[in-house]
């Protein structure tokens, strides 16, 4: 049979032991919630305009671009049509290159090859490239967000 | 009236009696004068952990050191870095001595680390020694990858790319870490700082912290006699601990001061580019040697196994062997009742070879390009 005291003590240690628990939580909490970052206010960037004239791009050639705070891969092909893909590997996030001798689109990371429509084709890539539009408007290239 | 003392020695006598009067030091003299070394044909792994432990004094002075002149910003750490190497005096020596001993202390450690495992040295009773040398193992490789970006150079940039998007492939969790781990969506200067307060704080917390408790351990428990010398049934001869192997410790330690010295003179290490996030990754990209088998299986793994990303069944089989080598007293049931235990000895041979043999590939293989 619990006593009247022993009665008291467990609670006692209840109230202790739920109080020192929330106190915990309450000054975890903010510290769980600072260490992950904010978003970022930056808005999602639907086309860029690129710093260079359709004249100044060789065929069989690629530019890396900023897009947004992305980068972006300008390809023009042998046949001499551009095309724009994300520069972002689908691996691991490396940024890929052009590689005029195979005519390929290249991540030096982890050996990853995409053909010149963004399609993963041999190493560990598991999607395509994300494909953007290409505008040529009179000597200005604008890439576009959706292909 | 006490004497006046006569020569140094008798000087510190007084000094040391005017301590003793006021705290109680005879404790610690009575470990000092009790602790010994087991003596046998192992004995010389003994010397690894004391080395490990040199090494990263050597870290911790030559880290307060570079702290005076680095900044972390994605402005500034590369200038700051160069500014060292080029502009400080001896600042290439600190910097290149900083570098190449956490290199050296990566690799004391792991063999401390595997021959403690082939040793069996993790029985009972010395789980917890084990384990809190698994958790050091943890935040010097944590240490590795957090210092690697510092320099802002191009291939830390891609390097920590890569690194927290593996994250990433940690199930539920994963986005949320890379993002936790980045300090945003990309790796950008609020990575840097973020990797800087985790490499100058969290990081020298936590090691101070479990490298104390796993002192505290090895000294409460002696040195383990391994158990094939133990199963003989011969008494063990020892030596003392201080001066004899303590003696053969600073022969080590001298000795890898020289080999830093040497290796920082003749082959100071290089800053590289800076870092650029709108390059492409440079050809022959590859992370430091200590994560190399990681990086190359990465390359082998498939697009997809199954239904299953080919990465996050790497990152699954990763964990799962850290998951193992941290839970092997408890697994390994025969060696702690001191019989042998052949099938861990070759798991342990098993997992050494697949590092080895994918780090060789991982230098040897042609890169692509």
């Amino acid at each position: 049979m619990e006593t009247l005291a022993q009665s008291r003590r467990r609670f006692v240690n209840w109230l202790m032991g739920t109080g020192f628990g929330a106190m915990a939580v309450w000054m975890l909490y903010p510290v769980v919630r600072y260490l992950v970052p904010p978003q970022s206010g930056e808005p999602r960037v639907a086309n860029v305009t690129l710093p260079w004239k359709p004249v100044e791009i060789k065929a069989n050639s690629g530019r890396i671009f900023r897009f947004g705070s992305q980068p972006g891969i300008l390809v023009k092909t042998p046949a001499g049509e551009l095309r724009a893909f994300s520069a972002v590997c689908t691996h691991l996030n490396c940024t890929v290159q052009y590689r005029d001798d195979r005519q390929d689109i290249w991540c030096a990371c982890h050996n990853g090859v995409y053909d010149l429509n963004g399609k993963n084709i041999s190493g560990p890539p598991p999607r395509p490239l994300e494909p953007y539009k290409v505008f040529v408007k009179g000597d200005q290239i604008v890439v576009s967000r959706g292909a | 009236m006490t004497p006046r003392p006569r020569s140094w020695r008798d000087l510190v006598r007084a000094a040391d009696a005017w301590v003793q009067e006021r705290v109680d030091l005879s404790g610690i003299r009575e470990v000092i004068r009790h602790k010994v070394v087991p003596v046998h044909r192992h004995t010389l792994w003994y010397y690894f952990g004391g080395m490990t432990l040199f090494l990263f004094g050597i870290q911790v002075c030559t880290g307060i050191l570079l702290l005076l002149y680095y900044r972390p910003s994605a402005e500034e750490a590369y200038e700051s870095v160069q500014f060292i190497m080029t502009e400080v005096q001896f600042g290439w020596l600190i910097r290149s001595i900083h570098s190449w001993s956490a290199n050296l202390m990566i690799a004391t450690l792991m063999i401390h680390l595997f021959s403690v495992y082939f040793l069996q040295a993790y029985r009972k009773p010395r789980e917890l020694t084990w384990v809190s040398g698994m958790f050091l193992f943890g935040l010097a490789l944590t240490f590795g990858f957090s210092g690697y970006l510092l320099p802002w150079n191009e291939l830390a940039y891609f390097a920590t790319k890569v690194g927290t998007d593996v994250a990433g492939q940690v199930p539920l969790v994963g986005p949320l870490l890379t993002r936790v781990l980045r300090g945003g969506e990309d790796v950008t200067g609020a990575t840097l700082s973020r990797f800087y307060g985790i490499h100058v704080a969290i990081l020298p917390a936590f090691t101070t912290a479990i490298l104390g408790v796993h002192l505290f351990l090895v000294q409460q428990q002696g040195m383990s006699v391994p158990p094939a010398i133990e199963r003989s049934g011969r008494p063990v001869p020892s030596m003392p601990f201080v001066p004899n192997f303590l003696l053969r410790d600073l022969v080590g330690w001298l000795s890898a001061l020289a080999v830093l010295g040497g290796l920082a003179a003749y082959f100071p290490w290089e800053l590289g580019v800076k870092a650029d996030p709108f390059a492409p990754a440079p050809a022959g990209i590859r992370p430091e040697w200590y994560f190399m088998y990681m990086f190359q299986t990465l390359k082998y793994l498939p697009a997809k196994i199954g239904p299953v990303d080919g990465e996050m069944v790497g990152v699954m089989g990763f964990g799962l062997g850290g998951l193992f080598l941290l839970l092997v007293p408890f697994l390994d049931r025969r060696s702690a009742r001191g019989e042998k235990s052949p099938l861990f000895f070759w798991i342990g041979v098993g997992i050494v070879t697949y590092m080895v043999v994918l780090s060789a590939l991982g230098y040897l293989a042609p890169g692509g390009k």
